[in-house]
C-alpha cells in the first residue's frame, strides 16, 4: 500500500474506458482559435495581426506583466482575425483565429537540440518563461514563477505529480508509459536549479504500467540517486498539491503560504515534459496530452493535441456521440474538479486535460434527492484539509462569516469536492464554500482598496 | 387579618427601599446622552437597512452627531430627512437626492435564450462562480434573484428571467446593487425615468446575435440629445442624469427601444 494523506474519498475511476489506449498525436484540420489567456494571470498581448502568416511554435502573443504567459501558435496558416470567441469557460474572450493550412510547418529553430551543459540556471528559467509554460494540472499558474522561489537552497522536494486521482482521466498515465525518459530529463533539469532537492515521482498505485515504465527508465539515468518513484494509495484528491506534500514531506501548511515555503515544488508530469521539450528542444508549449472519455463518446482515446483546436473536431475524430445516447453533460476535465461546457465549439486550451462526455447528468439527479443534513459526520471524515464541512455550511446558512473564517478555518477549503461527493443527503457543500470564500475574499479586497 | 397587614407593610418597605436605591443609582450612574442624537434618530426613517454603511439607524445617528457621517448620509430618507437632520445639527444641508434602483438589462426570456441548463445553488453569485454564462448574453441578468433575497422591502422581483424594480416600494438602499455579481443595478434619481436598460459592451452585430433588445451602440440617441446628456462608451449608451431633462427624444429614436421612458 502506497503512502497517502488523511481523509479523501474513493470515487469509481472509470479509467478502464481509456487507460489502455496509447497516446496519438492529433493534427487538427479545421480552424484554430487560440485564447490569449489560458491560465491564471493577465491575457497576453498579441504580436501578430490580421493577415500575417504564422508557423508552428511561433510566439503569437507575449506575456503582459508578471503573472502572464506567452502564447505560441500550434498550427501554420494565416491569422484570420483577433476577436472575441466563446471559450471553454463559457464566457467570451479574445482569441487569435488562425486559418489552418494543414501543413504544420515549423518555425525556424523549433526542435533544435541544445547542449544542456552549456545552459546556466537563468537560461533554463528564461527558456521556460519564453515557452509560455503554465501548470497543466489545472490552475495554469506560470511555471517560471514556480521555479524561481525566494530561496532555492531551501527546496527539499521536487514532486512530479503523476497521481492523476481525478476519475476518467488517463492521459498522464499514457504519457508516463510512452515518454518516461522525457519526464525524468525534465526532473533532472529542475533539480539543477535546486541543489538540495530530491526528485519524487508520485504515481497512484492503480497505474502499475506507468510505475513500471518510469522505474525502468530511471534505472538507465545517471541521476537515479536523486530521483525516486513513489507509488501512492489510490484515493481522491491524492493529486492535489497539498495532499501530495502532506503525504511525501509530511507537512501541512496554511492556505496563505506556498508549497515553496515548506520546501516543496509540485509540477504535473505533463508540465515537466513540457519543460524538457522547451529547454532541450526550444519548443514552446503548444501541444499537451488530453483524454476524451465518458460513457457518451463512441471511441475514447488519449491524444497529444494542439492548443486552440475545437473540442468538437476532437470529439468527431473519436467517432462522435454513441448512437442511441443523448449527450447530457460535457465536462472540461473530470467529474470532480472539471467544469461543464455549454458548447463543444470551443477551443482546447493548455489547461484542458480531458473532455468527459456523459450520458447522464448526475448533478441534476442528486439535486432531486437533496435533504437536510443528517449529522452523520462523513464530510469531516473525508475532508483532506481536516475541516468540518457540516458546521461550515451551518455558519454560512446563518450568515456568520466570522465563525466560518476564524473558528472553522473555512478559507482553508481547497474545493476538492470530497464532502459533496460523500454526503448522503446530497448537499451542495463545495459549491456553498466556493461562493462563501469568494465573498470573503471580495470583502477583504474591498477593505484593502478603501484603506 | 394580620397576615394581610404584615404583607402590606413588608411590600411597602421593600418598595420604599428599592425606590430610594433606584433614584440613587439613577443619579449616580447616569450616562450623558447627547440630546441631538435622540433628535437625529427621530428624524431617520428607522428601516435599519444598513445602506448608509452603519449598523442601523441608531448607529447612524451616533455617527452623524460624532461628525463621522454627513447629515445627508441616509440614502433612504432623501432631501426631507437630510434637511431635518441638518436643522438639528445646525449645519447647512447638502443635497441628497432620493434614488431608486434600476436594472440595466432588458433581456427576459422572450429576447434572449439560455445557453446552459444551470443546476445547483439558485443564486446568481454561485452561478457566476461556475464560470459559465447561463444566458446567451454574457452581461445580462441571470434571473436567479440574488437581488431579491437581499431587498429589505421586497421591492425587486424576477419576471420572465430578469429582475424588475418596483419604484413605489424601493427605498434606494442599494443593497441589490452590491449583491448583483454582474453589476447590473445602479441607483438613479427617483424622478428619472429615461434610462438605458442594457449593459452589453459588445459591438452591435454581436449584441444582435445574443439579444434582440440590447443596445447596439448605434449613436442615434447621442445625435438626438440637445442637452449633451447621452453618450455611447464601449458600444453602450449611458445617460448623464445631471444633464438629462427627460424629454424622451432619445427613447423615441432608439431602434431597439432599449431606452425606457416611463416606469
Amino acid at each position: 500500500m502506497g503512502v497517502t494523506f488523511r481523509g479523501g474519498v474513493h470515487p469509481k475511476g472509470f479509467k478502464e474506458l481509456s487507460c489502455a489506449l496509447p497516446l496519438q498525436k492529433f493534427d487538427a484540420k479545421g480552424e484554430f482559435a487560440i485564447p490569449l489567456s489560458q491560465g491564471i494571470g493577465k491575457p497576453a498581448k498579441p504580436v501578430v495581426s490580421k493577415g500575417d502568416t504564422v508557423l508552428v511554435g511561433q510566439i503569437i502573443a507575449q506575456a503582459d506583466g508578471f503573472v502572464s504567459s506567452n502564447v505560441a501558435s500550434s498550427c501554420s496558416g494565416t491569422v484570420k482575425a483577433i476577436e472575441k470567441r466563446r471559450t471553454i469557460s463559457g464566457l467570451a474572450a479574445e482569441c487569435i483565429v488562425i486559418e489552418n493550412d494543414g501543413q504544420y510547418t515549423p518555425v525556424e529553430g523549433l526542435g533544435k537540440r541544445e547542449d544542456l551543459n552549456t545552459l546556466s540556471n537563468a537560461d533554463i528559467i528564461e527558456k521556460v518563461k519564453y515557452a509560455g509554460i503554465i501548470g497543466l494540472g489545472g490552475a495554469g499558474f506560470p511555471t517560471y514563477l514556480k521555479l524561481s522561489p525566494k530561496n532555492p537552497d531551501a527546496i527539499r522536494y521536487i514532486i512530479a505529480n503523476g497521481a492523476e486521482c481525478e476519475p476518467y482521466i488517463t492521459c498522464n498515465d499514457q504519457l508516463m508509459q510512452s515518454e518516461p525518459e522525457g519526464i525524468l530529463e525534465g526532473i533532472e533539469i529542475i533539480l539543477r536549479l535546486f541543489p538540495n532537492a530530491q526528485g519524487v515521482v508520485a504515481i497512484e498505485d492503480n497505474k502499475p504500467q506507468a510505475i513500471e515504465s518510469m522505474r525502468k527508465a530511471l534505472e538507465k539515468r545517471p541521476s537515479k540517486e536523486r530521483i525516486s518513484i513513489l507509488p501512492m494509495k489510490t484515493k481522491y484528491p491524492q493529486g492535489g498539491e497539498r495532499s501530495l506534500i502532506a503525504a511525501i514531506a509530511g507537512v501541512n501548511y496554511p492556505i496563505t503560504s506556498l508549497p515553496a515555503d515548506v520546501g516543496c515544488i509540485v509540477q504535473n508530469v505533463g508540465t515537466i515534459y513540457a519543460i524538457w521539450r522547451a529547454v532541450e528542444y526550444n519548443e514552446p508549449l503548444f501541444r499537451h496530452v488530453l483524454t476524451v472519455t465518458g460513457d457518451a463518446v463512441k471511441q475514447p482515446g488519449n491524444f497529444l493535441v494542439p492548443d486552440g483546436m475545437l473540442v468538437s473536431e476532437l470529439v468527431e475524430a473519436c467517432g462522435g456521440i454513441k448512437e442511441g445516447v443523448t449527450l447530457k453533460k460535457s465536462l472540461a476535465g473530470g467529474p470532480m474538479m472539471g467544469f461543464a461546457m455549454t458548447s463543444l465549439d470551443v477551443p482546447v486550451v493548455k489547461t484542458t486535460n480531458a473532455v468527459t462526455l456523459m450520458a447522464e447528468d448526475e448533478v441534476e439527479e442528486a439535486e432531486k434527492l437533496l435533504t437536510n443534513c443528517l449529522h452523520c459526520g462523513r464530510c469531516s471524515k473525508v475532508c483532506p484539509q481536516g475541516l468540518v464541512p457540516q458546521l461550515m455550511a451551518d455558519a454560512v446558512h446563518v450568515g456568520d462569516l466570522e465563525r466560518y473564517e476564524f473558528k472553522l478555518y473555512g478559507l482553508e477549503c481547497i474545493s476538492c469536492g470530497s464532502c459533496t461527493y460523500i454526503c448522503p443527503a446530497k448537499r451542495p457543500l463545495t459549491q456553498v464554500f466556493k461562493q462563501t470564500k469568494a465573498e470573503i475574499m471580495a470583502a477583504k479586497r474591498a477593505k484593502a482598496g478603501s484603506k | 387579618m394580620s397576615t394581610v397587614i404584615i404583607t402590606a407593610i413588608v411590600i411597602t418597605l421593600v418598595g420604599a427601599v428599592v425606590g430610594v436605591a433606584l433614584v440613587y443609582t439613577g443619579k449616580k450612574f447616569r450616562v450623558e446622552v447627547d440630546q441631538r442624537e435622540v433628535e437625529v434618530r427621530a428624524c431617520l426613517p428607522g428601516n435599519n437597512c444598513g445602506a448608509c454603511g452603519f449598523a442601523g439607524c441608531d448607529a447612524m445617528a451616533a455617527a452623524i452627531v460624532a461628525g463621522d457621517a454627513p447629515t445627508n448620509g441616509c440614502p433612504v430618507g432623501g432631501q426631507g430627512v437630510a434637511d431635518k437632520i441638518s436643522a438639528v445639527m445646525g449645519v447647512a444641508a447638502g443635497t441628497a437626492e432620493k434614488k431608486v434602483a434600476f436594472v440595466r438589462c432588458k433581456g427576459n426570456c422572450n429576447v434572449t435564450s439560455n445557453q446552459a441548463n444551470y443546476v445547483g445553488i439558485q443564486d446568481c453569485r454561485s452561478a457566476v462562480l461556475s464560470g459559465i454564462s447561463i444566458t446567451s448574453c454574457d452581461f445580462g441578468c441571470l434571473g436567479l434573484g440574488s437581488c431579491v433575497s437581499v431587498c429589505p422591502e421586497h421591492a425587486i422581483s424576477v419576471k420572465d428571467g430578469v429582475a424588475v424594480v418596483n419604484r413605489a416600494k424601493c427605498i434606494g438602499c442599494g443593497l441589490c446593487a452590491k449583491a448583483c455579481p454582474k453589476g447590473l443595478i445602479e441607483l438613479i434619481p427617483v424622478n428619472n425615468y429615461v434610462a438605458v436598460q442594457c449593459s452589453n459592451k459588445d459591438k452591435g452585430p454581436q449584441v444582435k446575435k445574443v439579444c434582440s433588445a440590447g443596445c447596439i451602440g448605434c449613436m442615434l440617441c447621442t445625435k438626438q440629445c440637445e442637452f449633451d446628456a447621452i453618450h455611447v462608451e464601449n458600444n453602450l449608451a449611458r445617460i448623464d442624469y445631471s444633464k438629462c431633462t427627460q424629454c424622451g427624444k432619445c427613447a423615441e429614436k432608439c431602434p431597439v427601444k432599449v431606452i425606457t421612458i416611463k416606469g
